[in-house]
């Protein structure tokens, strides 16, 4: 299959978001498999500090264009316009807060058809074939395109980012601003109060349930999440008590999270919250009752008082990460 | 004002999933059918903006099984104005490029000044139909609401930016916005609305223009994962995991 498979990088002042790089890393074996060259596209003042990276990855082409990502009709707009003009057959990007947005701006801009947080692409007998969970994990699809270009926005952490040196030749596009874009003005971008780690894109997710007792005790499983290095998620029932913020919910009307290490604390095991985090590589659970159906899928359990395990999991934790 | 809220008929979010005969699909008997939790926020979200700007119109769209009025004539009870069922027996397995074309052909006539929609169905979990949606009525769109506030001709919106931020936009209406959850608690409808609902008559069309551009060639389970292992009781068994996560996960 020759042909082009385009990637939508984004970066923060020239760093390449890691899931950006498995996105990239992805389509470097799609085109392994089908002869496809692979280009990456990248937008903002700073792209061109991202093409190095992007090159490293299996990008032989880097196009950098002049718009902000804060514009998403703009920057759908321009990485469509990309994407036509180099007839490419295949579009990925990774699916994070910003990418989940994008995706099916510029598949509508292609007329293209999309497949939305896959978990894994293959090229097969001239198709480009893509395997995305449903029912928030508790089946998988495998979907392929009817016809013409794909675009595909793949789950974070789905696979790990590999090196593929290629040449990484910058050009630069115009941007294209639509008019449909001047309906929405960003007026202000408010800071969270802690520099959170993005949910869906953590190595490591620290949960909390309703084991916790109440929302002043969740700094038990922040101290955990933060010696670990991770993220802190809740489950749907702290969530709608209100002791946690929405967008911390794991879950099918929550976040759907992949991390190497999950930890759930005090959460029993509903059916809607194991589908939000089952393709975790390692689940540890604790929880008192030694019945809750976490277990049925915790690779490591404790039966305990989350009051009693977490001071000391946390300080053991620290312990073996001061050494 | 017109304010358009689209529903979908989903399965309920503790179905256990079987996959029909085909391979290819949920079997869709044995389960029991919900509004798509997120629908249920624009629904409300709609009511509200029409409380707020002091009358107007809110009409409740769906691309559903025939089947579907059920759904439909609870948000006529919770307080929708009208409904729409645009039919497509085969409207589970449509795509979303597909349920968009047949919602934008039956919105369109009614030149709403709002269109809501959830941010995603929970049986697909695509998230796609509002964005496409917006670009066939050839309107802005802003995805995942959590806050809105309508007033002259304008609404005010929050969403969740990127690293925990939160961005608030200003939309000039006529807009696309799909909800999340944060964005409102959805209303019961009351015994009086459940008795207006069904005096109200769920207009009907037949679905136009469905093509599908993305074919589901197999549905499966996921693979089971290996049976788990209690390590311990109580603070005893810590030590036992951070062994473990070190040396077989090599995660610490």
């Amino acid at each position: 299959m020759a042909g082009e498979i385009l990637v939508i990088a984004e970066h923060k002042d020239g760093t390449v978001r890691s899931a950006s790089l498995q996105a990239l890393t992805a389509a470097a074996g799609l085109a392994a498999a089908s002869g496809a060259t692979v280009a990456a596209v990248a937008c903002g003042p700073s792209a061109a500090g991202a093409a190095a990276a992007l090159g490293r990855h299996g990008a032989g082409a880097v196009v950098t264009v002049d718009v902000s990502p804060s514009d998403p009709a703009a920057w759908a707009a321009s990485v469509a316009g990309v994407a036509r003009a180099r007839g490419a057959w295949a579009v990925l990007l990774a699916h994070t807060t910003r990418g989940k947005d994008l995706a099916p701006r510029v598949a509508a801009l292609l007329g293209a058809p999309m497949a939305s947080d896959c978990i894994e692409v293959r090229a097969e007998g001239g198709t480009l074939v893509a395997r995305r969970p449903v029912f928030a994990g508790k089946a998988l699809v495998t979907v392929a395109p009817a016809s013409g270009p794909l675009v595909v926005s793949l789950r974070p952490n789905a696979l790990m980012a590999q090196e593929r040196p290629a040449a990484g030749a910058v050009s630069s596009a115009a941007p294209v601003v639509p008019d449909k874009g001047l309906g929405v003005v960003l007026k202000e971008v408010l800071a969270s109060a802690a520099k959170k780690i993005e949910l869906t894109e953590a190595g490591i997710v620290v949960s909390g349930g309703r084991g916790l007792k109440g929302p002043e005790h969740f700094h038990l499983i922040e101290e955990l999440a933060e010696a670990l290095g991770g993220a802190v998620g809740a489950s749907r029932a702290v969530v709608d008590a209100g002791w946690r913020p929405h967008a911390d919910q794991v879950g099918q009307t929550g976040k759907t999270v992949s991390p190497q290490l999950y930890v759930a604390v005090g959460i029993s095991g509903a059916i809607q919250h194991l589908a939000g985090m089952r393709t975790s590589k390692y689940i540890v659970a604790v929880n008192k009752d030694p019945e809750a159906p976490i277990f049925k899928v915790a690779d490591y359990g404790i039966v305990g008082d989350a009051f009693e395990v977490l001071p000391k999991l946390t300080a053991a934790v620290r312990a073996l990460k001061a050494h | 004002m017109k304010i358009v809220a689209c529903i979908k008929r989903v399965p309920a979010t503790d179905t256990r999933v079987r996959v029909a005969a085909d391979g290819a699909a949920l079997d869709p008997s044995q389960v029991e059918w919900i509004i798509n939790p997120y629908d249920e926020f624009a629904v409300e979200a709609a009511l509200r903006v029409k409380e707020a700007v002091g009358g107007g119109e809110v009409v409740v769209v769906t691309l559903g099984h025939p089947d579907a009025g059920k759904e439909l004539r609870t948000c006529l009870a919770m307080g929708a104005d009208r409904a729409i069922l645009v039919k497509d027996p085969d409207a589970p397995r449509r795509d979303a490029s597909a349920t968009a074309a047949a919602l934008a052909a039956a919105i369109a006539p009614l030149q709403p000044d709002l269109v809501l929609c959830g941010k995603l169905a929970v049986d697909r979990d695509q998230g796609q139909v509002g964005t496409r949606l917006a670009h066939l009525l050839g309107l802005p769109v802003v995805t995942e609401i959590k806050a809105l506030a309508v007033a002259g001709g304008k609404a005010a919106v929050e969403r969740a930016g990127d690293e925990g931020t939160t961005e608030k936009l200003e939309v000039t209406l006529p807009a696309v916005l799909t909800c999340t959850k944060g964005l409102n608690e959805p209303r019961y409808a009351s015994l009086k609305g459940i008795m207006a609902a069904k005096k109200k008559v769920i207009e009907e069309q037949q679905a136009q223009g469905l093509t599908d551009l993305l074919a589901t060639r197999a549905m499966e389970l996921p693979p089971a994962r290996p049976e788990g292992r209690v390590l311990g009781e109580g603070v005893a068994a810590v030590d036992e995991l951070v062994r473990v996560l070190r040396q077989e996960a090599k995660l610490i």
